[in-house]
């Protein structure tokens, strides 16, 4: 492998690995609160692509605005899903919960079908300037990937201003500690659910958008797996860790394009090492990479 | 409270069988189209559901990897019976390798091998998965089915890849289905209702305790855990000679089929044998009526556009009202024996005094 | 490794836990414990709230793996060996926030513990090992297929385990609610079930961690009768924990006092009401008296 295809893999290593990262936060800050794996998760992003789309294409919208509702909508998504079903289950055994958000993510994808139809979309609604290729050497990158990686960057650094810097991102953390101790304390922990909700589904989305930029393709089924990739991710960096979710995101896709690079060959495999990584992790270190539950006491 | 004597119990449930093979033999001879299909398909899903409930429900681990399992009992007990000719037409990208090159053999024993490759396959799967717990047991059984599906994908020289295997011999019949299912329901009932059932009804409650009374908690998930892979296995085999053809997508033996089974043993009650039996007979009945919504209509001369997909999203609704409103589906851990028919009725009757 | 003692070594001696130490992290929860129980005895193990009671009960019984130390159980060093053999050996416990299976009935409860009977084939070679005169060479069954295709075999042992169970149940007074779900139970007869259901197991020992916990003066006293019967009955061997300083003192022939997970004392009854140490740790707070 020449040197600037390490640097073309690097880079979009990098892009996927950002991608991940922004959905495996809403991964991460619910497990932290619910102990719940959201499976739901990555059909709010595939829904909040089907809002943008639907914005340019049917209210003929700018791009832009576009954008901005489909991630809103996606909140406000994310936030009815978590109401209707799965605040009645919070006192549950935990397994309930779980085949709930199995029930919610068959429910998203279904309504989809019918709602967007089962055929794929092409998502061609964003300006071509994005397409603009620029050339260094003999590595060449997109405009779009500039783009993304900047949108990621800024995003995960006002996610970390967010739960670190403010009130309620403290209210945040301390929730994920202990219910009922928080709850003591004054704050409400109805809303700050809502609230880790609402921001896990937007950052979702446009997680969601930028995938579908890059790779344009719309389909009912499209939040299925990058969703539970991030979940791995998630669990990579240590389940309910904000940062472990980002370095489990970019590990993630580092290894998927780098392996690939390296083993060519590999590359129909490429959706299996996930899968592997996260089972030898499992045996080996179940805490992940940042240590944030220890096992149950007898 | 009386209680049913094992005599009058056997009698009882012998009449049942019978008079259901009675029942079978009438649905398959004086109905055509499509209905004996269905029946077929539903003892086919009982299968699949009695031996998932026997991990999700009696034993108490949450596994998503039951479709991993199915996969492999259809690709192997197709393999074994497709006509040699058919194999060397339909591999074309790369030959099948030898011995599967030169194998043809009659339906029982491919079923069976079926079953036991999967059986070999649970053990691998749930050696490592079952250290650990909770829905980290979920995911990892999760990630091993989406492994055995992407290797099945890729493995163009075993299973024909992408392309899947055509042609395979429609052998599966009501009597093939039901059958297997009879045998299902027996020896996960006989396992359910001994000294290793209780074991594993204690574990699913509390495994701090369990162990504390002697009971080696990693094996008995582990047994319970190849039992279930053996007969989805078995499952498996039948629904590919009743699909004839099939393929490595997701939609088809993937993650998609666990949730259908996964439907099937909500609805009948997670850790019921019976509720099992009856979710899969219900969602099979449904899944065929409900193509009546994905058709167009004629209804008083207005035409209603059919709507793909609403029968998927109405058992998704029925799914998720079933967690939120009756966990316990229709029979919750209960079975469907003599002695609770009797309860129900006694109890019914005492209610009016 | 499981180490066998010359075997008359310990010939009363049921019970040995030497220089027993367990540290979680930086915390030491027991550091250094040292006792026996003899053949017969009804010990005592009490101390304040976090003092390491219940860790040592998890050590004994297999839970947690002690940093240093032994434990000797019938001149078998059972240290570091997997609970459920532990159980098979002859140990059993009770728990102290009531444990039960409580969606089967009481019935299935007694004969879950039961299910050991066709598990102890390791526990039975550890013993052959131990002293090979005694304990018969044990030969492996195969009961899973047994129970599934119920062999005549099989079913003897099912008809021996239901009829065993009642048995117990009528001799804690719960055989009337044989048939009636664990989780319907009051608070007392739970704790009797609790105790029914850990001597299915057929032990030899018997660990009790905290059996009158929320029960009244009344209710405690049928217990201590209670207690003192299935000890004749069983010849069982006994070590319990407990707050109720009235109950400790009646019952337990020795008591060990834990503070910090430290003895501080150890004694008769009498020399434990005397003791500076354990009125300053312990029962200088008025509650306990």
């Amino acid at each position: 492998m020449s040197s600037s295809n390490l640097i073309q893999d690097i880079i979009n290593g990098l892009l996927l690995g950002g991608l991940y990262a922004l959905i495996a936060i809403g991964y991460t800050m619910v497990y932290g609160i619910l102990r719940l794996i959201n499976f739901a998760h990555g059909d709010i992003l595939m829904w909040g692509v089907y809002f943008a789309l639907y914005a340019v294409v049917a209210l003929s919208m700018p791009w832009w605005i576009a954008f901005v509702i489909g991630i809103a909508l996606a909140g406000l998504l994310g936030f009815t899903v978590e109401k209707v079903a799965y605040k009645p289950l919070r006192s549950a055994p935990r397994i309930s919960s779980l085949i709930t958000a199995i029930g919610m993510s068959f429910f998203l994808e279904s309504l989809a079908v019918v709602v967007w139809g089962g055929i794929p979309k092409s998502f061609n609604i964003y300006p071509k300037f994005f397409n603009r290729t620029l050339i260094f050497g003999h590595v060449r990158i997109q405009m779009l990937t500039f783009f993304i990686l900047g949108v990621t960057f800024i995003l995960l650094l006002a996610v970390l201003w967010l739960l670190y810097r403010t009130n309620t991102g403290t209210a945040m953390r301390a929730i994920a500690t202990d219910i009922p101790t928080t709850s003591l304390m004054g704050a409400n922990v109805n809303n700050i659910i809502s609230l880790t909700f609402i921001i896990g589904s937007m950052l979702a989305a446009t997680s969601g958008i930028m995938w579908a930029m890059r790779y344009p393709q719309v389909q009912p089924y499209m939040g299925f797996v990058p969703g539970m990739k991030a979940f791995i991710a998630a669990v990579i960096g240590g389940i309910g860790s904000v940062p472990g979710a980002l370095v489990g995101g970019f590990l993630l896709g580092m290894t998927e394009i780098i392996v690939v690079g390296l083993f060519p060959n590999l590359a129909g495999y490429r959706d299996a090492f996930a899968y592997v990584i996260l089972i030898v992790l499992l045996m080996f270190r179940p805490t992940g990479i940042f240590r944030v539950y220890s096992e149950q006491k007898v | 409270m009386k209680r049913i004597s094992f005599k009058l119990n056997f009698v009882l449930t012998t009449l049942f069988v019978i008079g259901t093979g009675f029942f079978l033999l009438w649905v398959s001879n004086s109905f055509g189209g499509y209905w004996p299909r269905i029946i077929t398909l539903m003892g086919i899903y009982g299968i699949m559901a009695v031996s998932y409930t026997l991990v999700n429900g009696v034993t108490g681990i949450f596994s998503l990897g039951h479709a991993g399992f199915i996969a492999i009992g259809a690709y192997t007990a197709a393999l074994l019976t497709l006509p040699i000719q058919q194999k060397a037409m339909s591999f074309f990208i790369e030959p099948l390798i030898w011995p599967l090159n030169s194998i043809q053999m009659g339906f029982l024993p491919a079923t069976i091998i079926g079953g036991l490759v999967a059986a070999f396959a649970a053990f691998l799967v749930g050696y490592p998965s079952l250290r650990v717990t909770g829905d980290y047991f979920a995911i990892a059984t999760f990630g091993f089915a989406e492994i055995i599906r992407i290797v099945i994908q890729n493995s163009y020289n075993i299973t024909n890849g992408s392309l899947g295997l055509k042609s395979i011999p429609p052998y599966t019949t009501i009597w093939w289905a039901w059958g297997w299912l009879l045998v299902t329901v027996i020896v996960i009932g006989s396992l359910k209702f001994s000294s290793y059932g209780r074991a594993l009804r204690a574990m699913s409650e509390d495994t701090v305790a369990a162990r504390a009374m002697g009971i080696d908690v990693f094996k008995h998930q582990l047994i319970s855990f190849v039992v279930s892979g053996f007969f989805a296995g078995i499952g498996g085999a039948l629904y590919a000679h009743w699909l004839t053809t099939i393929d490595p997508r997701p939609t088809s033996l993937g993650i998609m089929l666990t949730f259908f089974v996964l439907i099937m043993i909500v609805i009948g009650g997670l850790g019921s044998i019976s509720g099992a039996v009856l979710g899969a007979i219900f969602f099979a009945f449904f899944a065929q009526w409900l193509r009546i919504v994905e058709s167009p209509m004629n209804f008083f001369g207005i035409n209603i556009p059919g709507i793909p997909g609403m029968s998927m999203l109405i058992f998704a609704i029925i799914f998720i009202l079933i967690m939120l409103f009756r966990r316990k589906g229709i029979m919750g851990k209960d079975e469907l024996s003599w002695q609770y028919i009797y309860n129900y009725f006694s109890k019914k009757a005492g209610d009016q005094d | 490794m499981i180490k066998i003692k010359g075997k008359d070594a310990a010939k009363k001696e049921v019970l040995k836990l030497e220089n027993l130490t367990i540290r979680f992290g930086g915390l030491t929860a027991v550091d250094s414990f040292n006792g026996y129980l003899n053949k017969g005895e009804l010990i005592g193990l009490i101390g304040p709230n976090g003092a390491g009671k219940t860790t040592i009960f998890n050590m004994i019984t297999g839970i947690y793996k002690p940093t240093f130390g032994t434990i000797t159980f019938n001149g078998i060093n059972i240290t570091g060996i997997k609970p459920q053999i532990t159980t098979h050996l002859g140990i059993a416990r009770t728990f102290q926030n009531i444990r039960l299976f409580s969606e089967m009935s009481v019935l299935e409860n007694v004969m879950t513990a039961e299910h050991s009977w066709l598990q102890n084939y390791k526990a039975k070679k550890i013993l052959h090992a131990h002293n090979p005169s005694e304990f018969p060479k044990p030969h492996w069954k195969p009961w899973f297929w047994s129970a599934v295709l119920k062999t005549p075999d099989y079913l003897k042992v099912e008809r021996k385990m239901k009829s065993y169970a009642h048995d117990l149940l009528k001799e804690v007074g719960l055989d009337k609610y044989a048939h009636l779900k664990a989780s319907a139970l009051p608070y007392g007869p739970q704790r009797k079930l609790e105790i029914a259901r850990a001597l299915a197991t057929k032990p030899s020992l018997l660990l009790l961690d905290e059996p009158a916990a929320g029960m009244n003066g009344q209710e405690t006293q049928e217990l201590l009768e209670f207690i003192e019967n299935i000890r004749e009955k069983f010849s069982l061997t006994i070590l319990l924990i407990e707050h109720d300083m009235k109950f400790v003192m009646k019952i337990c022939e020795r008591i060990y006092v834990l503070d910090y997970g430290k003895i501080i004392a150890h004694g008769v009854p009498k020399e434990i009401q005397s003791d500076k140490k354990v009125i300053e740790a312990y029962l200088g707070d008025e509650s306990y008296v």
